[in-house]
């Protein structure tokens, strides 16, 4: 990944009458980077990726395509996004490679380059085998591929996909997945979902809307190892009072959950792991659990979007499938 | 890119039934209908030889049967216009275009020369019938010609605006009906007295039909032309603006 800006989003506004859709939406993509787009239904995911793409103008703000303005210079910016919307475009009574024909035109290819921007992308989708098959006889992951192919046909430096793998099944969605993964080699892609662990497997850097507005902008690396607030479940033999081991490690909250078990929360930025292990021995509690709880991509979410503290949520730090939805 | 578009549309109009089914249906209809003017004329012919500046075989045949290939296109344009755009709305295709380097402009031109194209091979058909008259008889072929430029600039403004009405709605039936209407209306707003004044002369004016009638009876003038060519760049305008204005607020 270079340090390159491919997409410049800034100031992004739009309203459907009264209604904000996106207020104020600003977020740079870089050359190579795949970037997952999360929110709650109806937070103006799918609205941001429309205005990107150029099929929808935005009120106010600006978004710029490797140096062309979506507004000003239409054609330029379009020519280097491929875009795949909620719901693929596709003309059922065409084949795929009637179809992918049709849009590589579209796209500007000439006619000499067009069997070999085909060839390309039929085979990075998987469907080499698929070229005379009408469209509206395919299965949905085979029309998703088609949709997918459509948007890379023209090379284009940023790919724009929308809930990519909804309504597929877990195989496809893992082809869907590793068809993403390599594309982010050399296009940039912006990617929406509202499934978690697709962003924790496929992007670098995640960003939550919720509401019209960004809440988080955050490389995934840096999501996993640095939130705050990391919490332990420790359990003892023979516990100590709750007080006692609020002072010794100094931790901002200490809540009992029975059974000689507690649940610690540490002051932001402290990890009183170690300690607690050797005062254990010393002290002979007997210490016979103690579970980190890392903070997922799930609680961050939550917590962002609900405006719940995620501490409220039950204690189980594995990722659901979908989340509020 | 306008070619582009044209021809996809093409494509999809000769991959659905409901083109061929059209010209079947017009064509067998037309056919019947041109035999029994051919009949028709073949009682009338010897009375008529000994009338001084009577009508003969084009005024007879050829321009009633493009006053009959006028009404059948206006009922039958409803259906081939209706999911020009209103049906890329509704299966959710018209992202590709909007997303692609095309302008709008482009996007409906190259529609409208899509169907377009259809509808010069529909009417290079019809043409052929009174061509075969040449088989046994002549032809004034300066009112021929007349009559059927006449049939084209009609054909031509009726896709219009049924391209325009497509535009307006995702539902192709709204559309359809919402053409059919349209054309109807334009179609009989001329005054029924002849050398109608004030409003009545407005309307004549307005209507579709005025201008083909006087085509037919080969009066060749540029004010007829020019009010195809106003009408069809209108609908034109209005559609490009209409999808524009989704693009702007949806």
């Amino acid at each position: 990944m270079s340090t390159e800006i491919l997409v410049r989003v800034e100031g992004l506004e739009r309203y459907y009458g009264e209604h904000a859709a996106v207020r104020g939406v600003s977020f740079d993509v870089k050359r190579g980077e795949v970037l997952g787009f999360l929110g709650p239904n109806g937070a103006g995911k799918s609205t941001t990726m429309q205005i990107i793409a150029g099929s929808l103008a935005p009120s106010a703000g600006q978004v710029i395509v490797n140096g062309a303005d979506i507004l000003d210079r239409p054609r330029e910016a379009k020519r280097q996004t491929g875009y795949l919307p909620e719901q693929p475009p596709l003309y059922r009574e065409l084949t795929v490679d009637e179809y992918l024909r049709y849009s590589a035109r579209l796209h500007g290819i000439t006619r000499k380059g067009i069997d070999s921007a085909m060839q390309r992308a039929k085979s990075r989708c998987g469907l080499n085998d698929a070229g005379r098959r009408l469209i509206g006889n395919l299965s949905k992951g085979y029309q998703q591929r088609v949709g997918i192919a459509q948007a890379i046909i023209h090379s284009p430096a940023v790919v724009i996909l929308d809930e990519p793998t909804v309504g597929l099944d877990p195989i496809q969605v893992r082809e869907i997945r590793s068809l993403i993964r390599e594309l982010g080699g050399e296009h940039s892609v912006i990617l929406s979902t509202h499934i978690l662990p697709e962003v924790q497997t496929i992007c670098d850097r995640v960003q939550i809307i919720h509401q019209g507005s960004l809440v988080l902008n955050e490389d995934l690396a840096d999501l996993s190892t640095g939130m705050p607030g990391a919490e332990l479940t420790v359990g003892f033999r023979e516990p100590p009072a709750a007080g006692l081991l609020k002072d010794t490690f100094g931790l901002a909250h200490v809540e009992s959950i029975g059974a000689g078990r507690f649940r610690l929360r540490p002051e932001p930025g402290t990890d009183p792991t170690d300690e607690l292990v050797s005062r254990s021995v010393s002290e002979q509690w007997g210490l016979n659990e103690l579970t980190p709880h890392r903070q997922s991509l799930e609680d961050v979410f939550v917590q962002l979007t609900c405006g719940e503290d995620p501490s409220a949520e039950s204690p189980s730090s594995g990722v659901a499938e979908e989340a509020a939805t | 890119m306008i070619l582009t578009i044209a021809a996809r549309e093409l494509r999809s109009l000769f991959l659905s039934p409901l083109a061929w089914s059209i010209l079947a249906v017009l064509q067998a209809i037309l056919a019947w209908r041109f035999l029994w003017l051919v009949e028709g004329f073949l009682q009338v012919q010897p009375q008529l030889v000994s009338i001084e500046g009577a009508p003969g075989l084009t005024e007879i045949v050829v321009s009633n049967l493009f006053v009959w290939a006028a009404v059948l296109m206006l009922l039958v344009m409803p259906l081939l216009t209706m999911r020009l755009v209103s049906e890329e709305r509704r299966s959710r295709t018209l992202p590709l275009l909007l997303s692609a380097p095309v302008s709008m402009t482009e996007i409906i031109l190259g529609k409208y020369l899509g169907i377009m194209s259809f509808l010069i091979c529909v009417l290079g058909l019809v043409a052929l019938m009174p061509l075969s008259l040449l088989l046994g008889g002549s032809l004034d072929f300066g009112l021929v010609a007349s009559g059927m430029l006449g049939l084209l600039l009609v054909t031509a403004s009726f896709a219009a605006a049924g391209l325009f009405l497509s535009t307006m709605t995702e539902q192709p039936t709204v559309a359809a009906i919402g053409t059919l209407g349209l054309l109807l209306l334009l179609w009989i707003l001329k005054a029924e007295t002849a050398g109608a004044e004030g409003k009545d002369a407005i309307l004549t004016y307005l209507s579709i039909s005025s201008h083909f009638e006087a085509m037919l009876r080969g009066v060749f003038d540029t004010q007829h032309i020019v009010y195809y060519v106003l009408f069809v760049a209108t609908f034109l305008v209005m559609s490009i603006r209409r999808l524009d204005a989704e693009r702007l607020q949806e």
